[in-house]
């Protein structure tokens, strides 16, 4: 007798393209990004999320609207995963007015409070407790939403990881804490830094439920967070996933990342999330590869278009900057 | 008007904005159902309920950090610090993320985030109970800094923090809390960047805040027992800080004497001194006179605690100095 697919768990067409979608977009926003960089057009630091995009793609992909996510200094992904304007991205890096942040904050300052993104950090680990005070605001205005902080390996070394998870978890906050394990904090390797790299125990130590997923699945890390999003609003957050992944290359553009072992690397490459996602399309919807190209040169066409807007776009001037700096 | 201490003017405060709108909250350690070690919040759990008035653990950065967080998001949050020294383990909060937001989002987010804390010698609680740190806010851009001196601006100027979209910190004194003074009945609402003329004169400008007004006034006071009729300016607000009304009074006095309790070194006072200097520098007939605490640490030992911050007598002594100065002309005859 055949085996009767459980059609209740399987994932829809539109949500497995929608993963792949997202996916698909980080990368080329990542890798076209870099291109940017090397010509000069975008200044400043760009910390690629290359390799990581399952973790985004995924948590985001479980949120709704009115959620709240906080960001990291790697925080295009999330951005782009958040549903955010890429055009809009781009013209931030081109410091362009048209940009989120009329080009004041960067890379590692997109933020977009109308639509719940607290925004990306510069300073490792800070996100934690923003994001735990956005679940405190939203707990008192009695609203169910969930907000989700990306933080890191590194971020999870800082006093304020457990500071204010701890003050989620005794408010019982709407708050997810995602941990993007990728085994380097800039250059240091985690076992360098911490005895037991398993970071989600650190969760358990102040009772707070705590998961461990593969990070370059995006649908494990979809269903995960799908559940802990329900914990949450059932009133039983916070909830701690770490979520184990690789960087695909070193810490920002110029670092070459000579420190990470070749083997490795091959290791999470043969495991690509962007990959996965796309297999998880094919295989489990019975798309056809030519559906598959028309995303991907729709996706690389938007891109482009988000390029050609942020260069037509202008700068501020030093008189608006006066404006601005006068209500200072 | 009502004679009531600077603690019950804070929590009146509290309590009126807390009315106006299910935004504010409070969140410290012991302020719900101790009421907080200066008895600022006393009763407002009993009002407002645990939800919106919470106890922490000791965990500053963490704190201040939520409450930030919690402001961006939208909330209008009162964060207490028992003490400001306590505040430096929340300085990246403070400083990095509250006072950085607002441009960094190209002026699209912002902050309305309150730091209430105290600081301030008295008492002999030493070097880690006794600082005077308002300099360290003054200068980082993006913050705004209050420091009243008596009830009725404690009052009001908490109830304008409420009432804001960027970070404040709202630095209250220890000694002053048990001190008592007019505020007016309903609604008093006191604006950032007004100064306010605790005592008018014409001899000297006295420049002071926090607890270092009743101080000034005390010396005023011992100057005009020699005739000399010293004007006290309270810029209340450090940032923004009032700098028209402090000009004006140094066009009509001609003299300036700022004091604060903080220490002199990289201190609001020079600050001060340099924004009168270069905007009123044909108005001085005499140089400007700080009187700053010492650059140390506070001692534990009372003797010495009370020698480290500017007394009655060193203020009214400075004020003279200004006065006897010869003008440079005449000097050199």
């Amino acid at each position: 007798m055949d085996a009767q697919p459980v059609k209740s768990n399987a994932p829809s067409r539109e949500l497995l393209e929608k993963i792949f979608r997202t996916a698909y977009k980080i990368r080329v926003f990542e890798t076209e990004g870099i291109k940017l960089y090397r010509q000069g057009l975008v200044r400043g630091y760009f910390h690629p999320y290359l390799g990581q995009e399952g973790i985004a793609t995924g948590v985001c992909a479980a949120l709704r609207e009115g959620d709240f996510i906080a960001s990291t200094h790697r925080g295009h992904g999330h951005c782009i995963a958040w549903g955010a304007d890429i055009r809009r991205m781009v013209a931030e890096l081109l410091q362009k007015e048209s940009g989120y942040c009329k080009g004041y904050g960067g890379s590692m300052h997109i933020a977009d409070i109308t639509k719940g993104n607290l925004g990306a950090n510069g300073i490792v680990g800070a996100g934690t407790p923003l994001g735990v005070g956005a679940a405190l605001a939203n707990q008192i205005k009695g609203s169910d939403a969930v907000t989700v902080t990306f933080t890191t390996d590194g971020g999870s070394n800082n006093g304020t990881f457990l500071e204010s998870l701890n003050l989620a978890a005794i408010w019982n906050l709407n708050f997810i804490l995602v941990i993007e394990n990728n085994g380097y904090a800039v250059s240091t390797r985690i076992e360098e830094s911490t005895r037991d790299t398993d970071l989600y125990k650190r969760g358990l130590a102040i009772g707070v439920e705590s998961h461990q997923v593969d990070g370059n699945d995006p649908l494990a890390v979809y269903r995960l967070t799908e559940e802990a999003a329900a914990t949450c609003r059932a009133g039983k957050g916070p909830v701690l996933i770490e979520a184990k992944t690789y960087r695909h290359m070193g810490h920002h553009v110029n670092d070459p990342g000579k420190y990470m072992p070749e083997d490795r690397l091959a290791y999470y490459k043969a495991r690509d999330p962007v990959d996965r996602a796309r297999d998880a399309l094919v295989q489990m919807s019975g798309i056809d590869a030519g559906e598959i190209t028309a995303i991907e040169a729709e996706i690389q066409g938007e891109f482009e278009e988000a390029v050609d807007f942020a260069k037509s776009s202008r700068e501020l001037t030093v008189a608006e900057f006066h404006e601005f700096v006068a209500q200072y | 008007m009502r004679e009531i201490m600077y603690r019950d003017a804070l929590r009146e405060a509290l309590d009126e904005e807390m009315a106006r709108s299910s935004d504010v909250f409070i969140i410290g350690e012991g302020i719900a159902e101790r009421g907080g070690s200066y008895k600022v919040t006393e009763g407002l759990l009993a009002k407002y309920g645990p939800g919106r008035v919470r106890d922490t653990p000791i965990a500053e950065a963490g704190m201040i950090g939520v409450g930030v967080g919690a402001a961006i998001a939208g909330a209008r949050p009162v964060v207490e610090i028992l003490y400001i020294d306590f505040a430096m383990l929340g300085m990246d909060m403070i400083v990095n993320q509250a006072a950085k937001f607002r441009l960094m989002t190209g002026g699209s987010g912002r902050v309305p985030f309150v730091m209430r804390t105290q600081g301030g010698t008295g008492g002999g609680v030493a070097a880690q109970h006794s600082q005077s740190l308002e300099a360290l806010f003054y200068h980082i851009p993006g913050l705004k800094v209050v420091m009243p001196s008596v009830p009725a601006d404690a009052k009001g100027l908490l109830k304008y923090a409420l009432r804001q979209d960027d970070p404040v910190m709202f630095l209250e004194h220890k000694h002053l809390y048990m001190t008592k003074g007019l505020v007016p009945d309903g609604e008093h609402i006191v604006e950032f960047g007004k100064a306010d003329i605790k005592r008018p004169g014409k001899d000297v400008t006295l420049i002071a805040w926090s607890n270092m007004i009743p101080r000034t006034l005390e010396a005023a006071d011992e100057l005009a027992k020699s005739g000399i009729e010293a004007e006290v300016i309270d810029p209340r607000t450090l940032v923004p800080l009032d700098k028209e009304a402090i000009l004006k009074s140094v066009a009509k006095t001609n003299r300036a004497v700022i004091v604060q309790e903080a220490v002199r070194r990289g201190g609001v006072a020079s600050d001060i001194a340099s924004i009168i200097q270069e905007e009123a520098f044909y108005d001085l007939d005499a140089p400007i006179e700080i009187v700053a605490g010492l650059n140390i640490p506070i001692p534990f030992n009372l003797e010495l605690e009370k020698a480290s911050v500017p007394q009655k007598d060193d203020i009214v002594a400075a004020a003279l100095r200004s006065l006897h100065a010869k003008p440079l002309a005449l000097a050199a005859e």
